[in-house]
């Protein structure tokens, strides 16, 4: 078993209005910040033989489910291999 | 006899009954059908996607749904030239889909906005309404994700394909271009976020919606 996160941001081109709304909360209490962006993690445990295989049956699904592609990116990263 | 409009209910959808009542008031025949379950698109006459929260609008607005069994036969539907309208949630579910270009963002104030919102007809739409829809209908709006974002080359395309169908007088959650609703390119499969379905009797408010059903 591979276990995978998915990290889904809104795009750099796209104005994230939640994190500015944190952004703008967080600086209220006075902590010193210049950005901050919201988004989702997605954790999933995936039955496949090697990290590749699972890396690109991952991206197949974020693609066509997980994440729009219009307004957001995503990063995949391999966070535990079970035996 | 006419056959039957299929009202899609998915878990989370909650307007279906609105819907429902808008059409039997105009003594048309209706027909709910569950997102679960698959159906032959030639048995009925038009498709309304209604209002709601499908899935809680758990992942985005409309996602999940977008990803259902019901789903697949509106497709079919839809490359077949039926008539397929969503209402609010419905507009969001088709955007997910891809049957309709661009998506429904969070609006600009992070709020859910309940309101009467003064509407531009910008593109007749044929098959819903066409040209029986007054120019500047009111019809109230109650949304969190309404939003509408498209790419630019996207945008490009609704204005010159004549894709977009209303646009808010005064645009109250930042959709871009203004836009309330739009259509496919064969403008069979249409979407707004605005319901007509909540103003068909002058004690809801105003009578705007009946032309969008009436003349199915």
């Amino acid at each position: 078993m591979i276990t995978i996160g998915i990290k889904i941001l809104n795009k750099k081109e796209v104005l994230d209005i939640q994190g500015r709304a944190i952004l703008d909360t967080l600086k209220k209490k006075n902590y010193s910040i210049e950005e901050c962006h919201y988004g989702k993690f997605i954790k999933i445990k995936i039955d496949a033989d090697n990290k590749e295989l699972a890396l690109e049956k991952a991206k197949e699904m974020t693609e066509s489910i997980l994440c729009n592609s219009l307004v957001e990116s995503y990063e995949l990263e391999v966070l535990s291999i079970d035996n | 006899m006419k056959k039957p409009v299929a009202v899609l209910c998915f878990p989370g959808t909650q307007c279906d009954k609105d819907v429902v009542k808008a059409l039997k008031g105009l003594h048309f025949t209706v027909e709910k059908i569950w997102y679960a379950d698959h159906f032959s698109p030639r048995e009925y006459s038009a498709f309304i996607l209604p209002g709601g929260f499908s899935y809680g609008d758990y992942l985005r607005a409309g996602a999940l749904a977008a990803h259902s069994s019901a789903i697949e036969d509106i497709r079919l539907a839809a490359r077949e030239g039926r008539p397929v309208l969503g209402i609010c949630n419905g507009f969001q579910i088709l955007c997910e889909a891809g049957l309709l270009e661009g998506t429904l963002r969070v609006n600009k104030n992070l709020c859910f906005i309940d309101e009467w919102v003064e509407l531009e007809l910008y593109e007749s739409c044929p098959m819903w309404g066409g040209d029986k829809i007054n120019r500047t209908p009111r019809i109230p709006i109650a949304h969190k994700e309404g939003c509408f974002y498209a790419s630019e080359e996207q945008i490009k395309k609704l204005i010159d394909q004549g894709q977009i169908w209303f646009k808010y007088k005064n645009n109250p959650n930042g959709s871009l271009e203004d836009i309330a609703g739009i259509m496919n390119e064969k403008k069979n499969v249409a979407g707004l976020m605005p319901h007509p379905e909540r103003a068909m009797a002058e004690w809801m408010g105003g009578t705007a919606g009946i032309p969008f059903f009436s003349q199915l």
